[in-house]
């Protein structure tokens, strides 16, 4: 499954990381060499497998519903790069 | 330089608790090795007036009969740990001057204690990496150089600045992370002791997140006894992150120096990598020979999907590093780069906050899980991993524990793998198994190679049994007489 130009750009469209052009044909280069290698896993025989997306065997614990922390501003807009009052300023999105 | 630095973490909380010396003394000590260490860059950010403040705070807590566990030890911290007041980038330009006002779950542990920090420590970007090459703060220089050679060595990674700032003796002990091996290979790599214990061991709240199912704290130390101590320290319970273990933390020291006879030592024939050195074949069987003396019973075992580790872990990894990773979008903290509307500002902020490694594994995890390829790639890679899990399953109905190589060869040099990503990922071919599995691995130094430079080898145990490991640990650690040191050049 080697990826080509167009699907690195897109890649990166959708990880919203600006790649210049100039950058793609050496990407889809390292990305290949990449891939091409974890394509050993199709010898695996996985048929009837249980994906494992934990190694934790206990179910998830459930807390109490309840506030913890929070209402101190300050503390949450302290490393903001751009604010106003108690609110984080981000670019326009509806124009 | 003063003699303290050169104290095991044990024999200095000894000398503290016998007053020959204060937390002061001993934190000054290590202050001016830092202070001369620059040119190894392991530090990237050095907090001598806290370390000051905390070591006298220390000292007046001893004098009322109160010392905590680690109290007046000072230690170097990784900096992918949040630290409250104190700046944490994870070495990425990201983060920028990110200055958390909370405390990682680890070392709030570790100052309740009573231990003192130094600074924080330098580390690939994101743990990114096997070689610190990736950190935005550039690498840090392996205390070790081969013999008569002066060429620049990488001291691993990701955690590298830990482990250097541990064998040049700027911090009694260090905090450090693994994911696929970053513990183990740079504490191979320096000839120092690194522990990944059981997933779950040690609290990740406030640890910066690279692949949440596979990171995991542990320490790297002068030997295997205080890299117990600092573990008992480290690990515990914490209802903040939904993975960590509601179990008991053993006395972990206490099992330094108890008989191995009778355990049963798995060798995975799968291990042996086409290429290693002989020097790495050779210190195998060693340890292979001194578990024996010790009255271990040897057994040769079969981890059948030993070679498809790596590939599943280059799919599981970067998945979710991919989505851990989208939080940087520079609109709540850290670097933001304007651009002509939201969607560019979000693109120019992550071309330019992150590096050439970063990026390219955001790229393959956003790949993977995207429309089209997450069965492909994504689903098989989580089936692989049960089947790697499932052969350590069956091996330990067999043995108590395993018995392998760190890492399939001694410190490189620095640039040496930097244009070739696969190849630096190989470097890990012997340490991602466990963390696929969630198994704690530790590091011992056992050897050297022919040029002088350190080699370690690889217990690996059940899952929550790292006692076992300890007690393994200590045997290899006494057969091998390992002595040698790096010489002072910095």
């Amino acid at each position: 499954m080697a990826i080509d130009v167009a699907t690195v750009r897109k890649v990166a469209k959708l990880a919203r990381i600006a790649e210049p052009e100039a950058r793609l044909e050496s990407l889809v280069q390292e990305l290949n060499g990449i891939l091409t290698w974890i394509e050993l896993l199709e010898e695996v025989d996985t048929d009837g497998v249980e994906p494992m997306t934990s190694v934790v065997h206990q179910g998830l614990p459930m807390r109490e519903d309840v506030v913890t922390e929070g209402g101190d501003p300050a503390k949450v807009l302290a490393n903001a790069p751009k604010t106003v009052k108690d609110f984080f300023v981000v670019p326009k999105v509806v124009e | 330089m003063s003699d303290l630095t050169k104290l095991s973490l044990k024999t200095a909380l000894e000398g503290l608790e016998s007053k020959s010396f204060s937390a002061l003394e001993l934190t000054q000590a290590h202050i001016e090795a830092v202070e001369s260490a620059k040119a190894l860059n392991a530090y990237v950010l050095e907090t001598p007036e806290k370390a000051l403040d905390m070591a006298r705070a220390s000292d007046a807590r001893r004098a009322r009969g109160e010392a905590g566990a680690l109290d007046g030890a000072p230690l170097g911290i990784k900096d992918l740990f949040c630290t409250e007041g104190v700046r944490s980038t994870a070495c990425s330009k990201i983060l920028g001057d990110f200055v958390p006002n909370y405390e990682s779950a680890v070392t709030a542990n570790l100052w309740r204690d009573g231990a003192v920090m130094l600074g924080k420590l330098n580390m690939d970007e994101f743990a990114m990496g096997s070689s610190n090459e990736s950190s935005a703060f550039g690498p840090v220089i392996n205390p070790w150089r081969g013999q008569g050679d002066e060429t620049p060595r990488t001291p691993g990674g990701s955690s590298g600045g830990s482990a250097a700032a541990v064998a040049a003796e700027l911090c009694l002990g260090a905090t450090a992370t693994d994911t696929g091996g970053s513990i183990r290979q740079p504490a191979a790599f320096t000839g120092t002791v690194g522990i990944k214990p059981t997933y779950g061991r040690c609290s990740r709240w406030g640890v910066v997140a690279f692949a949440s199912s596979l990171d995991q704290a542990g320490p790297i130390a002068r030997n295997v006894e205080d890299a117990a101590i600092l573990l008992k320290s480290m690990a515990g319970h914490d209802a903040r992150d939904s993975t960590s273990l509601d179990v008991e933390v053993p006395d972990f020291a206490s099992f330094v120096g108890k008989s191995v006879k009778g355990l049963r030592i798995g060798i995975p024939r799968e291990y042996r990598a086409d290429g290693m050195p002989p020097e790495i074949d050779r210190l195998w069987e060693q340890g292979v020979a001194w578990l024996k003396a010790a009255g271990c019973e040897i057994v040769e075992v079969s981890l059948p999907h030993t070679r498809y580790a790596l590939p599943a872990y280059y799919i599981v990894a970067p998945a979710e590093a991919s989505s851990n990773l989208a939080r940087y979008d520079g609109m709540r903290y850290g670097l933001r780069v304007d651009g002509a509307n939201l969607t560019e500002t979000y693109e120019q902020t992550r071309a330019q906050g992150f590096g050439e490694e970063v990026k390219r594994r955001i790229l393959i995890g956003s790949y993977v899980l995207s429309a089209g390829y997450y069965d492909a790639y994504y689903l098989k890679a989580q089936k692989v991993r049960r089947r790697i899990s499932d052969d350590f399953d069956r091996a330990f109905e067999k043995v108590d524990a395993l018995l392998t190589p760190t890492a399939p060869s001694a410190a490189f040099a620095l640039g040496e793998n930097a244009d070739d990503p696969v190849a630096m990922y190989l470097n890990d071919i012997f340490t991602v198994t466990v963390n696929l599995a969630g198994l704690p691995g530790m590091s011992v130094p056992a050897g050297v190679d022919a040029s002088g430079l350190p080699l370690g080898l690889q217990l690996i145990g059940r899952p929550l049994d790292e006692g076992t490991l300890f007690s393994l640990g200590g045997v290899i650690e006494e057969a091998a007489q390992f002595k040698a040191r790096p010489q002072r050049w910095w």
